[in-house]
């Protein structure tokens, strides 16, 4: 019998506390198998989030420094400027890296800060219990739109990728879904190919992923995983937003 | 022999961060320290150390926040309003235990205020600025010399007790021009390894950075961990005295005040008035003994300050009803003249 699935390096021996059907898991483990098979663990720095993923340092088996919320790009800036040989990453919600950290995200990014940005787009804010995010769908329900997000009280759901395409300092943007295998298997391939860019001192890269919040969005994880599919992918269409690697 | 040269109080500051092996510098203009960010901007390049000129303070104190994590040395420079912005990072390197020299060139507040120096934000550098329970090691020079050598002495305290350590001047010092000796000597720490970087777990297990205490009693424990390392602080406490032996009134003032002080001080000492003066070098941690020493004969100070009032509450709380407090000062950039502190002496007298 041979073996396919292995323990990865990278993540460390341990539960998670993510809820069921959650997408944060699934992408630490992507991260972790892009680390791995790049053999970089030992000179990664990864950059925890305010978030439901600021535990990610309990998680992962590499160095994990916390940010304030919001500023991971600057942190990391000040990182790699200082140490360029290492890997530099950060791993941020949409509330995170579009509304609190606005400023942060696009600076980095026109700087072309060669680091590599793993954006976790829920369209909630779920460590605070399901507030909107600037990815709030139109008509998406959560606990600060209770009549549905109205793009005339609260505007729009923010596109990053396409939002960050225009700038100088950006190498490579790919949006992808962690919805069923083929899609994961091409978000692993996406968030390594942005972890290569870093390695060849291309500039800045960043993956969006649409992820779930069964429990924000008030759905099982089969239906959550539905949602995406039919609400999300339609709003944040899937694929390379930008390659100039 | 000594290498004197003339020199403005912001670019000793740089060239004192350099001497004092600082690796990077964050910057975003604000006046009046802009001269700092240009110099910088130009010396960094040329030593090949990292300079940025970030999008916004909050972005600059995270980038000090990243570099120092990493173990190296790294400063930002700012003024009152972009201070304020920088006080949500300072708190989390507090809370981290990092490293790092924050300077503030104080301006006339509150909100924008005006661009005349000022010492309106000694509250806010003091008592932590920020959230949280936590303190900033806090020098005021009053000199360009002692700019030189006390941000090269920063560096080293920060080191020592893995927390921000706060420069506070004002406008006029950062503008003043005096001669400087640039190998004057500055005293060495004898500084811990620094054995929590992150820098790629290489040779060891892989470490975590982090203000975050969720485990029952963990956050009260780190708080009690910090508490004591504030309390160590008090070895480095630095403070000047001048003719307190004999005095029957003394001034107390640190920064720019003291400067005028000092003048005041021998102006008055001319007219027979027999005046001492007191200069907390380290405002935290604060000179209590020396205060205290000189209540035991002195029964009259005065405190003089550019604000309505903020050191006074310490030196109060520590002389205790011994003596007499008195205040004078002006906010929003008045800076008191020599004869005004002398008449105020003469009218307490
Ligand atoms: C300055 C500041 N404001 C607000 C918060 C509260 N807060 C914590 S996490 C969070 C939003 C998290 O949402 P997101 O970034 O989308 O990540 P998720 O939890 O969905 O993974 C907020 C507002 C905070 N910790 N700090």
């Amino acid at each position: 019998m041979k073996k396919i699935l292995f323990k990865t390096e990278a993540l460390k021996d341990t539960v998670m506390s993510y809820c069921p059907g959650c997408g944060h898991g699934v992408i630490h483990r992507l991260v972790a198998e892009t680390i791995d098979e790049l053999g970089i663990r030992e000179k990664t720095i990864g950059i925890a989030p305010v978030g439901c993923a600021v535990f990610a340092y309990d998680y992962w088996n590499f160095d994990v420094t916390e940010a304030a919320h919001g500023r991971p790009p600057a942190v990391a800036t000040g990182i790699k400027r200082v140490l360029p040989d290492r890997v530099v990453f950060t791993y941020q919600g949409d509330g995170d890296l579009i509304a609190i950290g606005t400023a942060e995200t696009i600076h980095a990014a026109n700087r072309g800060e060669n680091i590599t940005v793993i954006f976790v787009n829920n369209c909630v804010y779920g460590m605070t219990g399901g507030q909107m995010a600037p990815t709030t769908l139109i008509g998406q329900k959560t606990t600060t739109t209770p009549f549905g997000r109205d793009e005339k009280i609260a505007g729009y759901p923010i596109r990053v990728c396409e939002l960050l395409s225009s700038l100088g300092g950006v190498t490579y943007l790919e949006r992808v879904a962690v919805t069923d295998a083929k899609n994961i298997i091409k978000a692993k391939r996406a968030i390594k190919k942005a972890f290569q860019v870093q390695l060849d001192k291309k500039g800045f890269s960043l993956v969006e992923v649409l992820s779930s919040c069964p429990t924000d969005w008030g759905l099982n994880p089969q239906e959550a995983i539905e949602y995406i599919e039919k609400n999300m992918i339609p709003y944040f269409p899937l694929g390379v937003v930008k390659d100039k690697s | 022999m000594a290498k004197r040269v003339l020199m403005k109080g912001n670019i000793a500051i740089g060239e004192g961060a350099i001497k004092a092996n600082c690796k990077a510098y964050f910057g975003y203009p604000i006046t009046p320290q802009n001269d700092l960010t240009a110099h910088m901007s130009k010396r960094m390049v040329e030593l090949d150390r990292v300079f940025i000129q970030s999008e916004s303070e909050i972005a600059a104190i995270n980038m000090v926040f990243g570099a120092a994590l990493t173990g190296a040395r790294a400063m930002t420079s700012s003024s009152s309003p972009g201070i304020s912005l920088k006080q949500e990072g300072i708190s989390y390197m507090a809370g981290c235990e990092l490293p790092g020299v924050i300077l503030n060139v104080q301006r006339g507040g509150p909100g924008l205020g005006n661009i005349s120096g000022a010492q309106g934000d000694y509250f806010q550098a003091t008592r932590g600025g920020g959230h949280g329970d936590y303190r900033t090691l806090v020098l005021a020079p009053d000199s360009v010399q002692e700019m030189y050598d006390l941000v090269q002495e920063a560096f080293d305290l920060a080191d020592k007790y893995r927390n921000p350590v706060v420069i506070l001047i004002d406008g006029v010092l950062g503008q003043m021009m005096e001669p400087v000796d640039l190998e004057h000597d500055v005293k060495k720490y004898k500084l811990p390894p620094k054995d929590w970087i992150l820098d790629g777990c290489k040779t060891r297990e892989p470490r975590s950075i982090q203000s975050l205490y969720m485990k029952e009693g963990a956050l009260e424990e780190h708080n009690w961990k910090l508490h004591e390392k504030y309390k160590k602080m008090k070895q480095d406490i630095k403070c000047e005295t001048q003719h307190v032996d004999d005095a029957e009134i003394v001034l107390v003032a640190f920064g720019i005040s003291a400067r005028v002080c000092k003048s005041a001080m021998q102006l008055a000492r001319k007219e027979g008035i027999k005046v001492g003066l007191i200069r907390p070098i380290t405002l935290f941690p604060f000179p209590e003994e020396e205060i205290l020493k000189a209540t035991e004969h002195v029964k009259k100070f005065l405190v003089v300050e550019m604000n309505l009032g903020q050191m006074v509450e310490d030196v109060k709380l520590i002389i205790n009803s011994k003596a007499d407090v008195h205040f004078y000062g002006r906010p929003g950039g008045g800076l008191s003249s020599q004869e005004e502190i002398v008449n105020e002496i003469s009218r307490i007298l």
